[in-house]
């Protein structure tokens, strides 16, 4: 999988490196503002309120 | 720039040549292919999760505090580290610490911040506010202390009890178990001060909800004091407890007569 995208990415190895930076940033941004916030009710460590 | 492309293009059709004629080794290498992708898969799942602790550990602290701080900068009344109460006249006279029956404001809407808490025990810098409500996605999780709806307000006869978390989303109050009998929790509203002080720490279970009663722990009995409680959780980063502390008001004055002493290092 990562082999195969490293394949097919452009350029030489510092561009390459360079675009995988960008995306991971990228990765790590969707994460921490969408995606863990409407995870994170779903964890039962965090279900502390009763009724 | 293609040197390497070029390099390795021809490379798995002469693979696949010499594989057409060996069926069993072709196996072998689909097999291969699959193991090390569901290993990419399981590595990649194993980053993502390490990711979400993080962001539970340390992001959640990091956004909260930022918008816990900007709730409080946009509450004019409120007297900060960076915006200090004027001082008062010299011929004012000294401010008095009232007992007799405190001004209450009525509870407000749902998520509105109408308080904020100073701890000296916590640091001269501790500041947080106080908003109605304890649900956490809209109060608990973003502006930090939320108070209990329905229980008595700031000041009043009854039990001001307010919830907060003890780790992650910025924890309030995290430092809890500093607390000693005798502590100050300085509330101020938009008219006024009140002082309580720590009378009692307790762990409770998380279904013990009678520490929040109007006579905390004291079911059917007409409240004669005004209380207040924080609860919160315990042990830290597990939910399987409760931490109670309990103050009794010591006393009120209006925001207009100056600042209690306890939060100026007076006490």
């Amino acid at each position: 999988m990562y082999g195969w995208l490293w394949r097919h990415l452009p350029g030489p190895v510092w561009v390459r490196v360079g675009i995988l930076v960008v995306v991971a940033a990228a990765v790590v941004a969707v994460c921490f503002f969408w995606v863990f916030p409407e995870i994170a009710p779903l964890m039962p460590f965090n279900d502390i309120t009763v009724d | 720039m293609s040197v390497g492309q070029d390099a390795e293009r021809p490379a798995p059709a002469h693979r696949r040549s010499v594989e057409s004629g060996a069926p069993a080794h072709r196996t072998s290498s689909v097999i291969a292919v699959v193991v090390g992708l569901v290993g990419e898969l399981l590595i990649t799942l194993g980053v993502l999760l390490g990711l979400f602790v993080v962001w539970q550990l340390w992001w959640t602290d990091v956004a909260a505090n930022r918008q816990q701080a900007e709730v409080v900068a946009d509450l004019t009344w409120a007297v900060t580290p960076d915006r200090p109460a004027p001082s008062p006249q010299p011929s004012a006279p000294e401010p008095v610490h009232r007992t007799d029956p405190a001004p209450v404001m009525a509870e407000p809407a749902h998520a509105t911040t109408f308080a904020t808490l100073h701890v000296p025990r916590w640091g001269a810098d501790y500041l947080r506010p106080i908003s109605q409500g304890t649900t956490r996605q809209d109060v608990l999780d973003v502006l930090g202390l939320g108070h209990y709806e329905g229980t008595a307000m700031p000041g009043a006869i009854g039990n001001f009890a307010v919830a907060g978390h003890r780790t992650t989303y910025g924890k309030p109050l995290n430092r809890i178990e500093e607390l000693v009998v005798g502590d100050p929790l300085v509330v101020q509203t938009e008219q006024a001060w009140y002082v309580y002080r720590v009378t009692e720490t307790l762990t409770v279970g998380p279904r013990q909800v009678e520490v929040i009663l109007p006579a905390p722990s004291q079911p059917g009995v007409a409240p004669t004091q005004a209380v207040m409680t924080l609860t919160t959780c315990h042990p830290m980063y597990s939910a399987r407890q409760r931490y109670i502390v309990h103050a009794v008001l010591d006393y009120w004055m209006p925001t207009a007569d100056g600042v209690p002493p306890e939060i100026t290092g007076g006490v």
